[in-house]
């Protein structure tokens, strides 16, 4: 076992999948030589050379109809958006092309596509948005989103040996802020599976990417408080692990659903109906979101702080639902 | 380019199949067989079926819409383009998809995406896995005067020409997009000047003269095989039907149709091959019955084949599927 951040947990599912796999390479804006506005291909363009560390215009549908192109004749291209506000111009490859081609004609397209996303970084309304939501209702998408570093390595590689299109949603604020373990030697950590972050018995909140450590703060505070919280990580964003979230609402009850993205037709509000449709029995109160509001991502870190659910924002969520 | 007397014939054979079944295929619509939409490339026969003929077997095509010579040509047959129109679960996707919207790897051809142009980049991105793996293999590419117009045109172009990529842009220059004419959808004279732009080379061919088209992209693909990159094609020619059959294209003038109709690819062929002494009447007409009967024992077949079942909805989403 080792000590890695995020970061480096990208990284090193990079380097040893395209070391493992020839037909694994990396397409995007200054991903070559310059290794990537946040390093994650640092070091690549010596080892693999440029045809594998690929310097594309900058083009977002047209490097992301490459990759598709590549796919179908048996590549594992890896897609990197420099910031996942940019994916916006791939829209039409990824829902169209690559979402469709194994439904319409039996074609697997094994892409995957890098988005770092997310704010806290003050980096305004284009550098700084949760995309998840866009692609959410693309049937032959799966999107993923580690909150770890175990996770962010082993969900790329998932996600680079899958053979359908993901979207690897890789949180910004976590690159360099969050370290955990990994182990040396290979592994994966399965799509569509979730995991519980923290166990408890008084409440869930069902949560993914950086809102895990937020809700792992906010269950501290509560603990003194004596209320245990559960903290589902989804980890697998399409499809949801239903299942998971099932279970963590029949042990618990109650249900706090958080998350950075904007509210309205949100991840949250899927997972709220899907409990509503299949566990409302199960239910002592009614499910609280705690979600980013309906607007732009704003600059001002003031403002950026207003966005962005904070630890207090939980803790009053499940102290609401204890006095229920 | 000397093209010999059997791929002549070939080459006549596949204009005539192309015509038959696309005739077949706009009286069935109109007799009300069809479901949604057809879409035939009338009177562009010359295009799909030259540029497509010039093709290797390992080689890729990435159509279009009008592009059925090149189905024919790389081996999915008249049957199971029929079985598609009808719905039918022997239709090239078993009824997930319709009419031209095919593709099918085991014969090199890549789907079809209505959002024009969208093959650009995807073949693009072929002919880059092939260059990365250093195979002799190159892809066609297709799209009409339309699809010029769009970004993922211009995406595919310039990375295909940047990465000097073994691909060859062909456009089915018909002078209509649906509705809108040429002079509506560029200020430029020749399609083909958009690829100076790029530093890529182009030819301006004859689109109703499938000798020349099939000349044209034969000498390209040997250039964008041997390394020298890619080339665009602007096959001149005139779409002789409405965008769609349901479509009365009252908005061409008649004058343009009549002069269009003297210059028919078919009939262009059968008295390039009678004056010239390659073939007579007799044979050509032969070829023709042979082709009827063909079409007519696809439609049998499309008729006599069973509809999916509606449980076939749900299935082949994911490559990899994943278990709830």
């Amino acid at each position: 076992m080792k000590e890695i951040t995020y970061l480096e947990a990208i990284k090193e599912a990079l380097n040893e999948e395209m070391a493992r796999d020839a037909s694994v390479f990396i397409l995007g804006e200054d991903v070559g030589v310059y290794g990537g506005a946040f390093r994650a291909t640092e070091g690549l363009s010596n080892k693999y050379g440029e045809w594998r560390i690929l310097d594309t215009p900058l083009s977002e549908s047209g490097f992301t109809g490459a990759a598709i192109g590549a796919a179908l004749v048996g590549m594992r291209p890896i897609v990197e958006m420099q910031f996942a506000d940019f994916i916006s111009c791939a829209f039409d490859q990824l829902v169209n092309v690559a979402a469709k081609n194994h439904y319409r004609w039996g074609a697997a397209t094994p892409i995957v596509v890098r988005a770092p996303y997310g704010g806290n970084i003050h980096g305004g309304a284009f550098h700084s948005q949760c995309i998840e939501g866009f692609f959410f209702n693309v049937p032959g998408l799966k999107i993923v989103a580690p909150s770890t570093a175990y996770d962010a390595k082993g969900l790329l590689k998932a996600a680079i040996r899958d053979n359908d299109p993901v979207i690897y949603c890789e949180h910004k604020y976590l690159y360099r802020r969050i370290k955990d373990t990994v182990p040396e030697e290979d592994y994966v950590v399965p799509i569509g599976k979730a995991r519980i972050a923290l166990e408890g018995k008084d409440v869930s909140i069902i949560t993914y990417g950086a809102m895990v450590h937020t809700a792992l703060e906010a269950a501290q505070v509560l603990k003194e408080n004596r209320v245990s919280c559960e903290i589902i990580d989804l980890r697998t964003i399409l499809p949801l692990d239903k299942k998971a979230i099932f279970n963590t609402v029949k042990k618990t009850n109650k249900v706090v659903v958080l998350h950075e993205q904007t509210k309205t037709g949100s991840i949250g509000a899927e997972v709220s109906a899907l409990i509503n449709e299949y566990c409302f029995d199960y239910l002592d109160a009614p499910i609280i979101r705690v979600a980013a509001p309906d607007t732009p991502v704003p600059y001002s870190a003031q403002m950026e702080e207003a966005f962005i659910p904070q630890v207090k924002d939980v803790v009053s969520a499940v102290e609401k639902l204890m006095h229920y | 380019m000397d093209i010999k007397r059997e791929d002549l014939l070939r080459l006549f054979y596949y204009l005539k199949l192309t015509r038959r079944l696309e005739d077949r295929v706009t009286s069935l619509y109109h007799q009300g067989k069809i479901l949604g939409g057809a879409w035939t490339s009338n009177g562009t026969e010359a295009v799909s079926v030259g540029y497509g003929y010039a093709l290797e077997k390992n080689d890729i095509a990435a159509p279009y819409f009008r592009d059925m010579g090149v189905f024919l040509i790389r081996g999915i047959t008249a049957k199971r383009i029929m079985a598609q129109y009808l719905g039918k679960k022997t239709g090239v996707t078993g009824g997930k998809e319709g009419n031209v919207h095919v593709g099918d790897l085991q014969y090199g051809v890549f789907g079809f995406p209505s959002h024009l142009a969208d093959n650009y980049p995807v073949g693009a991105g072929a002919a880059l896995a092939f260059k990365i793996r250093g195979e002799k293999r190159v892809v066609a590419a297709c799209t009409g005067d339309g699809g010029t117009s769009r970004g993922d045109f211009h995406e595919g172009m310039n990375l295909a020409a940047v990465r000097k990529l073994p691909i060859v842009f062909i456009c089915n220059n018909n002078q209509y997009a649906y509705s809108t004419p040429l002079k509506l959808q560029m200020a430029i004279n020749n399609v083909a000047e958009r690829a100076l732009a790029y530093g890529m080379p182009s030819k301006i061919v004859n689109g109703n003269n499938v000798m020349e088209v099939y000349t044209a992209a034969k000498e390209a693909y040997e250039t964008a095989r041997n390394g020298g990159g890619p080339t665009f094609i602007e096959c001149k020619t005139m779409r002789m039907h409405g965008h769609s059959e349901h479509d009365s294209a009252k908005y061409v003038p008649r004058e343009l149709l009549e002069e269009w109709k003297k210059k028919d690819p078919i009939l262009h062929m059968e008295t390039y091959l009678m004056e010239n002494q390659i073939a007579k009447k007799e044979e050509l007409d032969g070829i023709d019955l042979q082709v009827q009967k063909e079409i007519e024992e696809a439609e049998a077949f499309a008729e006599e084949s069973p509809y999916p079942e509606p449980e076939e909805v749900l299935k082949g989403l994911y490559a990899t599927p994943i278990e709830e």
